[in-house]
């Protein structure tokens, strides 16, 4: 068989940039709780709130720190495997991206430092900023990456001079006309993936650790966030899926599983196998006219299908389609979850009931792949193009040995797969370790302050030369 | 026509400015992972890991700050360079996340140790040494056809020798920041370290620097005719000049020590901007002989540069933020002033 050095090119990308997407996902939401925590220990003194802080600071540094090396790559990748895509976007998109490392990531990597490894030198309410600011950058980050994602779906405010495209408006490319739904989106879903994250370790700590007072608090908080975050989502999620039936309609019927060239009264399929030579679904459960009346709130409302453009501008129907099934799936789990939660709360049997509990610990990595499913659905969505409408994928990998693909293709699987282990086995491994106890914590509030902080190291020098 | 060399010609020195920031802040972390096996107890495994944990996120930044330069001001210059460096780039990347993730997962791991250990001193190494390698295909240059065909013309003798030579490099600079930053034998290995390192930093300058001018006639020309081959001949003298200090400064802490001298009078932290110095001259040198090509005689930083529109918006981020990330990364080291101290601190 021959190797095809653009079809490796795109898996190595998809491949990184998945793995990647996973870390941030989770860090956005956790670095806003820790900060959130340390607020509130600071505000009330509350030191199951510093337990919280301290206890979830360790499974977000390393998760933090896997971000970072992974987000790397793809800072590199664009020029690498599609060099000439780098070439003709590179003026709108390139200014984008050197926002984001100005404003953001130097900002989190000059504050990690602090957050992590500065509780001794500095005082507790800077210490609270350092949190904050390292919250925020995250945030930011997220909102410069997106606007540049969103103008490759939604390209607006650009002018195209001998095949290269130049900013005319820098309004019009940062705020495209899927930009803010896509930005809402988003930091929900990061801020729900870290709710339900500590929610179901929360979960597990209940029924099987002895910090009892930390993980009650912990589930609480995070089931308040999940009943406001969740059904929130599901609203954004709705409007998201209007703006990409007005700008991007291949895309919605490939979603929705449609593929007549128009159809009206169009059921809300949930489960079908679409066949793209056949040209149609085999096995359809649907209700009837449901997606007609979401789309266009009318049950005999038109939707147009997949036929209405030619073939070779069609995405891959089936994994658009499912993915969209799991993302959605999940997201009525975690609404479900909420609600289950607060019944249980008003009840008075939330900390008691098992069941409930055992369910949530195994919601831990329900974020993360209801993230991964949604980016295949706008990613897979927009083939076959790379900028919507303007440029094809296949016309701009760079013209790369395939061989070489596949040699670096090969590395980064077997790293990556290396690395998700470990990541995994850490994970578990500091869950199990539990929070630091509440006297150790409280010696090293002792160390908050520059005096103690002497005092401190004059102890634990003494004993050591002693030993000597 | 002035106007529109300026942009190009600010982003240029920007790009310049923050490739010197990446390798003298990474520089001096790589270098410290480079060095790593040449130091043997947990204890000083331990230390050498606690110098810089809080800093290698934000030093790998500039990495990324460049990367993003380069492709926002000089879109033509970051796709031909970087498919043209395929190899190099995806091989240092593999190399900085193995040593990245090494940071983390060390300190938590109690029977993996050995493994974390060597992830980050092979990470640091071949990070390290494929940026040398990029360094030398962009000194010797590539022929006009090898970007469109994506030949193997960066692997030469000439490239692998200044991987070694950046290796080297940067393990100098991570002795200088160890005498700077550390006490006791830890000291004392890395300045006795740091002066043969140097005495091999100096005659790879050297090698390179004839190896330039007899290969490249325009190269010669613009050091050695007119009247402005005076000032770079200040860059080589100069370059002497700190390497001289520098060496005597290395042995002046060894000496001092154990004659157990005040540490006042030791100027630990002197050989740390040196050997900084020495960096800035070499590659004031490099900037000198390239200029204004990105890669020799095919992209120079005009033909590559972004439309107008692109150049000015980035502009006011730029003015703006950079001021404010070098005084807050300042802050930061600031904060973390003083030797390390061997026992558990943070999180």
């Amino acid at each position: 068989m021959e190797l095809d050095a653009a079809l490796l090119s795109r898996l190595q990308f998809a491949f990184t940039v998945s793995f990647h997407i996973i870390f941030p996902s989770i860090t956005i939401g956790l670095a806003t709780l820790i900060a959130i925590w340390e607020g509130l220990w600071l505000k009330t003194g509350n030191p199951v709130y510093l337990q919280l802080a301290k206890f979830w600071i360790k499974p977000f540094a390393i998760t933090f720190g896997m971000g970072v090396v992974s987000g790397i790559v793809l800072s590199y990748e664009f020029g690498t495997n599609f060099s000439e895509f780098s070439r003709i976007t590179g003026a709108v998109l390139g200014p984008l991206m050197a926002y984001e490392v100005l404003t953001a990531f130097f900002l989190e990597a000059g504050f990690l430092g602090i957050m992590l490894f500065g509780w001794q030198r500095v005082g507790p309410k800077l210490h609270f900023m350092a949190t904050v600011v390292v919250a925020v950058g995250t945030w930011i980050s997220a909102f410069w990456i997106i606007a540049a994602n969103s103008w490759m779906h939604t390209p607006a405010g650009h002018i195209i001079v001998d095949g290269v495209f130049q900013v005319d408006s820098w309004w019009q490319v940062i705020f495209n006309p899927s930009m803010p739904y896509r930005f809402t989106h988003m930091l929900l879903a990061a801020f729900i993936t870290g709710t339900f994250v500590v929610l179901a370790t929360s979960a597990w700590q209940l029924r099987h650790s002895e910090h009892k007072n930390m993980a009650r608090k912990g589930l609480s908080m995070t089931l308040w966030l999940a009943l406001i975050l969740t059904p929130l989502q599901a609203y954004v999620g709705d409007l998201h899926g209007l703006n990409v039936k007005e700008h991007q309609p291949v895309k919605l019927a490939a979603m929705e599983g449609i593929w007549a060239e128009r159809e009206a009264g169009a059921p809300l399929l949930l489960f079908a196998i679409p066949d793209r030579v056949a040209e149609k679904n085999h096995f359809e459960i649907g209700i009837p006219k449901l997606a007609s009346l979401i789309l266009t709130h009318d049950p005999d409302g038109e939707l147009m299908g997949l036929k209405a453009v030619p073939a070779d501008e069609r995405p891959n129907v089936a994994v658009v389609f499912f993915s969209f099934r799991v993302m959605v799936g999940i997201g009525v789990l975690m609404i479900l979850t909420a609600f289950a939660g607060a019944f249980l709360r008003w009840r008075g049997t939330l900390y008691q009931s098992r069941w409930f509990l055992t369910a949530c610990s195994y919601l831990a990595p329900s974020g993360i792949i209801a993230v991964l499913a949604g980016w295949y659905v706008v990613e897979v969505g927009r083939q076959p193009w790379l900028v919507h409408g303007l440029v094809r994928t296949i016309d701009v990998v760079s013209p790369l040995p395939a061989e070489r693909v596949l040699f670096s293709l090969t590395l980064f699987v077997l790293t990556y797969s290396l690395l998700f282990g470990v990541y995994l086995y850490f994970m578990r491994k500091l869950i199990r370790k539990g929070p630091p106890p509440m006297e150790k914590l409280s010696q090293q509030l002792i160390g908050v302050k520059a005096s103690g902080y002497a005092v401190a190291l004059a102890k634990h020098i003494k004993p050591e030369q002693e030993q000597r | 026509m002035e106007l529109q060399i300026g942009l190009p010609l600010f982003y240029f020195l920007l790009l310049g400015f923050a490739i010197l920031m990446y390798v003298l802040l990474d520089g001096f972390d790589l270098g410290i992972g480079i060095l790593y096996p040449w130091f043997n107890t947990d204890a000083e495994h331990d230390h050498l890991m606690r110098s810089i944990s809080h800093v290698w996120d934000g030093n790998e930044t500039w990495l990324v700050f460049g990367g993003v330069i380069l492709f926002g001001a000089f879109p033509l210059a970051y796709a031909s360079i970087a498919s043209l460096l395929y190899l190099p780039i995806m091989l240092m990347l593999i190399g900085l996340i193995f040593r990245g993730v090494a940071f983390e997962y060390r300190f938590k791991s109690h029977t993996s140790k050995i493994w974390w250990n060597r992830a980050f001193a092979i990470g640091s190494s071949l990070a390290a040494f494929c940026q040398g390698l990029m360094l030398g295909v962009l000194v010797q240059g590539v022929d006009a056809d090898s970007i469109a065909s994506s030949s193997l013309q960066w692997l030469t003798p000439f490239s692998l020798f200044t991987g070694l030579a950046v290796m080297a490099g940067y393990a100098l600079l991570g002795c200088t920041y160890l005498t700077m930053k550390s006490r006791g034998d830890i000291q004392q290995k890395a300045a006795r370290y740091g002066q043969r390192l140097l005495l091999f930093v100096m005659l790879a300058m050297l090698l390179v620097s004839l190896f330039t001018l007899y290969k490249q006639p325009e190269i010669r020309e613009r050091w050695f005719g007119g009247a402005h081959s005076l000032i770079l001949m200040l860059l080589p003298l100069m370059a002497i000049l700190a390497a001289r200090l520098l060496f005597r400064d290395l042995g002046r802490v060894q000496r001092q020590f154990a004659a157990e001298a005040d540490i006042s009078i030791r100027h630990e932290s002197r050989p740390f901007w040196l050997a900084a110095s020495l960096f800035l001259l070499a590659f004031a040198g490099l900037v000198a002989g390239l200029f204004p090509y990105l890669l020799p005689h095919q992209i120079s930083f005009y033909t590559a540069a972004a439309p107008d529109s692109s150049l000015s918006f980035m502009l006011p981020g730029v003015l703006i933020f950079l001021p404010l990330i070098l005084a807050y990364t300042l802050w930061g080291y600031h904060i973390f002033r003083g030797k390390v101290e061997d026992y558990e601190e943070g999180y």
